[in-house]
C-alpha cells in the first residue's frame, strides 16, 4: 500500500458555506453557530482509496474581501482546489469565473478542480441552475456536484471524486507535486499517460467501491 | 457620583506638577519588563512605519509586493465627486431639519433609542465617508457623518488646528484625526475626554491590526474615495467586541494586562515548555490566553510587545469562533510592534473546551507547518507536567475575592504594577453584582483615572467620599490602586486599609503576576 498526501485548498464567496462543507466531510457534522473564517483554517482527513493510503491536508480560506490577496499562498501549492458557490447566489458563481482564471494563471502545475455548488437543500431560492453549472464544469475540466453540507448531500461523494482524480493525477504525471509518503517510489509511473491533462479528466463514478475515511481531528 | 461628593481631600504631587503634559508618566526603563511599557503620548504615534517585520523578513516570498496590486485592484465604484460637491452636499443634508422629511426617510437618528445610546462611535474617511458606526446603519448616517467631517476640515482650514473636544451638555465630542480617518466619540458617559480619546486610539489600532498602515495609505492615495467598508467587511464585530469590553474591562483604561493567577512554578513550567519546544526561526511572539487572561508569553529577546497590542490580539481571540473549528493560520497586524505589515499568527486552542488559546507569532508565511508541529509539541510538554490541568483548574476556580485580602470595608480595587504592565482585581462581588451596579462601579473607576491622570493637575493621592462608597487613588513611581470603600470610611483608616493591601499583594506576587519574562 503506498501512501499520497495532497493538499486541497477550498475557494469561494463569503458564506457560500465552505467551512461548513469541510466540516460536514472532515467532522461528519453541520454546525449553524460556524462563523466566519479568519484568515484560513486547516483540517486533514485521512482516507483509503484503493490501493492507497491518502492524507488529505485541506486549507479552508476565507471569503472575506480582505483575505483575498493571501489566497495565492493556498493555491499555489494545492494538488486540487474546491471551487465551492452557493445556489441561491448567482454572484457567487460569476466569482467562481474569477477564481479560475486566476488559477490558470498562477498555477502552473496540474491541479484537479471541482465545482460544488452547495446549499442544494434551499431549492425554492435557486439562481443557478445544475445545467449551467455541469456546462460551465466542463468547459473547464472540472468536476461538479451540487451538495448540501446542512442535510449531508454530495459532500462526501465530492470530496471521494477529488481523491480518486488525484490518485490518477499522480499515477499519471510523477510532477504533478503531489507528495508521496512512502520511500517507494519506483512505480509511481506505472500508468504512463504522459499528458498530465488533469484538467480534461471526465469524472469516473465507478469505483468508489472500497473508500473508507477516518476522521483525523486536528 | 461625581456630584454627590461631599468632601474631597487631595494631595498633588509637590514638584513637577507643571511638567506633566500626559497623564502617563513616563518611566524610565529600570529593569526589563516582558511587556514593553513606553507609552508614548496619543500625538505622537503617527509614525513612520519603523519596518519591524520587514527587516525580519529575510526571504520576501513571492507575492510579498503584491498584497492589494495586481488582481485585488481597488475599484471602489459610484463616486468620482470632488471633495468640495460632497462637502457642499453634506451641507445641505445637514441643514434639513427632521419634520422635513418623509416618515419612511427618517433616519435612524431619529429614534429614541439610538440618540439615548451613551456611547456613539463614528469612524469616517477623510473625504467624509462612512466607515463605522457603533449603533446604526452607516449609510443611514451620512448626514452625521457628513457634518462631523465638516467640523474638523473647517476649524482645521480656517486655524490649521485640530479640532479636539467639544462639550454640549451632557454630552462630549471628542476627535481623533489620524492618518486617513477620523474618529469620533460621542458621549454622555462617565468617560473624560482623554479616556475617549485613548479609546479612539484603540479603535484605529484595530483598524490597523486587520489593514496595516500600508494598506491605508495605499488605498487613500489611489482613491481619497474609497469605501474601506468593504475590506473591513467581516471585522465590525471586532471593532463592537473591543468597545465592549472597553466598557467593561479595565484592562483598557489601566493599558495593562491581567494574567491568570497560577503558581509560580507551573508558569515557570508552562514558559519554558513553550521557550523551549517553539525556538523556530522567525518566531517573534509566542503566548498562551485563557478567558481573556495571560497565561505566558515568551518573545524574542530584542522585541517587546506592548499592551495595547496584546490587548489587540485578546479581543481578536475573544471575538472569533472560528478558531475553535481548526488550527488557523491568519495575518495580523501589532501596530505598536510595526504598523507598516502583517505577522502572521497561528492560533489553536490546546484545550477541548477551547479555554486555552496559543497564539505563535511569526514574519514567516510559509512557517505554517513547522509551527502546527510545535503547537503539537507543546500540547504535549503541557499535558506531560500538568500544566494544562492547572490552567483549567486555575480558570475553573476564579480568581480570589476581596474577603481573602481580609480588609474589612474595602470593596474592589484596581491594583497595576507599572513597570510590567499587568494589573490585578478581585472577583466582583455583592453589592455590585447587578449590571447597572457594575456599570457604575466602573464609572467609578473611570471617575478616579480621570482625576488622578488629569492633564492640567495630575494627583499623587485622591480620597474622594462619594454618595454610596469612598474612593481613593494613589499614584506612584511602581504602581496605580484604586480602592473602593463602603461609605464612612476616614481617611485615615483607608490609607492603613490600603497598607494593608499592597503587604498583601506582594505577599500574593508571583500568584498574580508574571515576573519574568522568556525569550527564545
Ligand atoms: N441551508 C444551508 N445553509 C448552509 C449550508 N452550508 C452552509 N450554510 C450556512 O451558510 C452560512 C455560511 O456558512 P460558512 O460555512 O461559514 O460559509 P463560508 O463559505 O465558510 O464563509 P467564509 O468563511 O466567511 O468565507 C452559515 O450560516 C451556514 O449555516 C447548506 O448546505 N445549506
Ligand atoms: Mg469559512
Amino acid at each position: 500500500m503506498k501512501s499520497i498526501e495532497a493538499k486541497v485548498v477550498v475557494l469561494g464567496s463569503q458564506a457560500v458555506g465552505k467551512t461548513s462543507v469541510v466540516i460536514r466531510y472532515v467532522g461528519g457534522m453541520f454546525s449553524k453557530a460556524v462563523s466566519p473564517t479568519i484568515g484560513a483554517s486547516f483540517f486533514t482527513y485521512k482516507l483509503t482509496l484503493n490501493n492507497y493510503r491518502m492524507k488529505l491536508q485541506v486549507w479552508d480560506t476565507a471569503g472575506q474581501e480582505r483575505f483575498r490577496s493571501m489566497a495565492p499562498m493556498y493555491y499555489r501549492k494545492a494538488n486540487a482546489a474546491m471551487l465551492v458557490y452557493d445556489i441561491t447566489s448567482e454572484d457567487s458563481f460569476y466569482d467562481i469565473k474569477d477564481w479560475v482564471s486566476e488559477l490558470k494563471k498562477n498555477v502552473d502545475t496540474p491541479i484537479v478542480m471541482c465545482l460544488v455548488g452547495n446549499k442544494n437543500d434551499l431549492e425554492e431560492s435557486r439562481e443557478v441552475n445544475v445545467k449551467d453549472a455541469q456546462e460551465y464544469a466542463d468547459s473547464i475540466g472540472a468536476l461538479f456536484h451540487e451538495t448540501s453540507a446542512l442535510k449531508n448531500v454530495g459532500v462526501e461523494e465530492a470530496f471521494l471524486q477529488v481523491a480518486q482524480q488525484l490518485v490518477k493525477l499522480y499515477e499519471s504525471s510523477p510532477n504533478s507535486g503531489l507528495y508521496s509518503i512512502d520511500l517507494d517510489q519506483s512505480s509511481s509511473s506505472q500508468n504512463p499517460d504522459s499528458s498530465g491533462g488533469s484538467f480534461q479528466l471526465p469524472p469516473d463514478k465507478s469505483s468508489t467501491a472500497n473508500a473508507a475515511g477516518s476522521k483525523c481531528a486536528c | 457620583m461625581a456630584e454627590n461628593r461631599e468632601a474631597e481631600h487631595v494631595s498633588t504631587s509637590e514638584s513637577e506638577q507643571s511638567d506633566f503634559i500626559e497623564p502617563e508618566i513616563r518611566r524610565k526603563d529600570t529593569e526589563e519588563p516582558f511587556i514593553n511599557v513606553d507609552y508614548e503620548a496619543l500625538e505622537e504615534y503617527d509614525s513612520q512605519p519603523s519596518g519591524v517585520i520587514h527587516e525580519l523578513v529575510r526571504q520576501c516570498s513571492h507575492d510579498d509586493g503584491k498584497n492589494l496590486s495586481s488582481n485585488d485592484e481597488i475599484s471602489g465604484g459610484e463616486e468620482a465627486r470632488s471633495e468640495s460637491e460632497q462637502a457642499s452636499s453634506d451641507m445641505e443634508k445637514v441643514s434639513l431639519k427632521p419634520q422635513e422629511l418623509p416618515e419612511e426617510e427618517l433616519d435612524e437618528t431619529q429614534t429614541a433609542e439610538w440618540r439615548e445610546r451613551k456611547k456613539h462611535i463614528f469612524i469616517l474617511s477623510e473625504s467624509g465617508k462612512p466607515v463605522y458606526s457603533r449603533y446604526g446603519n452607516e449609510d443611514k448616517l451620512v448626514t452625521i457623518m457628513g457634518l462631523l467631517q465638516a467640523l474638523v476640515s473647517f476649524v482645521h482650514d480656517s486655524n490649521k488646528d485640530n479640532i479636539r473636544c467639544i462639550v454640549a451638555g451632557d454630552h462630549k465630542f471628542v476627535f481623533l484625526v489620524r492618518d486617513h480617518l477620523l474618529l469620533v466619540g460621542v458621549c454622555c458617559s462617565q468617560d473624560s475626554p482623554h479616556q475617549i480619546l485613548h479609546q479612539l486610539s484603540y479603535l484605529y489600532n484595530q483598524i490597523l491590526s486587520v489593514l496595516t498602515h500600508t494598506t491605508l495609505n495605499k488605498i487613500f492615495k489611489q482613491r481619497r474615495n474609497y469605501d474601506l467598508r468593504r475590506l473591513l467587511s467581516g471585522a465590525e464585530k471586532f471593532l463592537d467586541n473591543l468597545l465592549h469590553m472597553i466598557d467593561t474591562d479595565a484592562s483598557f483604561l489601566l493599558g495593562a494586562v491581567r494574567c491568570l493567577p497560577l503558581d509560580s512554578q507551573i508558569r515557570d513550567q508552562i514558559a519554558q515548555s513553550v521557550g523551549q519546544q517553539a525556538k523556530v526561526k522567525d518566531l517573534v511572539f509566542a503566548l498562551i490566553l485563557a478567558n481573556n487572561q495571560l497565561v505566558t508569553l515568551v518573545r524574542m529577546k530584542k522585541y517587546f510587545l506592548h499592551p495595547m497590542d496584546l490587548h489587540l490580539i485578546i479581543n481578536l481571540v475573544n471575538s472569533s469562533e472560528s478558531f475553535k473549528a481548526a488550527e488557523s493560520w491568519i495575518p495580523i497586524c501589532l501596530p505598536k510592534f510595526d504598523s507598516s505589515g502583517y505577522l502572521q499568527a497561528h492560533i489553536s486552542y490546546l484545550d477541548e473546551g477551547c479555554q486555552t488559546c496559543l497564539l505563535l507569532l511569526s514574519v514567516d508565511r510559509e512557517s505554517f507547518f513547522t509551527l502546527s508541529e510545535c503547537k503539537n509539541k507543546i500540547l504535549e510538554r503541557l499535558n506531560k507536567y500538568n500544566g494544562l490541568r492547572a490552567i483549567s483548574d486555575s480558570i475553573a476556580n476564579s480568581s480570589y475575592g476581596i474577603r481573602q485580602c481580609g480588609i474589612s470595608d474595602l470593596r474592589h480595587f484596581l491594583y497595576k504594577s507599572r513597570s510590567t504592565a499587568q494589573f490585578t482585581s478581585p472577583e466582583i462581588e455583592a453589592p455590585y453584582l447587578k449590571p447597572e451596579e457594575q456599570e457604575r462601579l466602573f464609572g467609578l473607576y473611570l471617575y478616579l483615572h480621570h482625576r488622578i491622570h488629569m492633564t492640567d493637575r495630575p494627583l499623587k493621592i485622591l480620597y474622594h467620599v462619594g454618595q454610596h462608597e469612598t474612593l481613593l487613588g494613589w499614584l506612584t513611581q511602581g504602581f496605580e490602586l484604586y480602592a473602593v470603600f463602603g461609605p464612612l470610611v476616614t481617611k485615615p483608616v483607608a490609607i492603613a486599609a490600603i497598607n494593608k493591601l499592597l503587604r498583601w499583594i506582594k505577599k500574593e506576587e508571583e500568584h498574580l503576576f508574571i515576573l519574568s519574562s522568556v525569550t527564545f
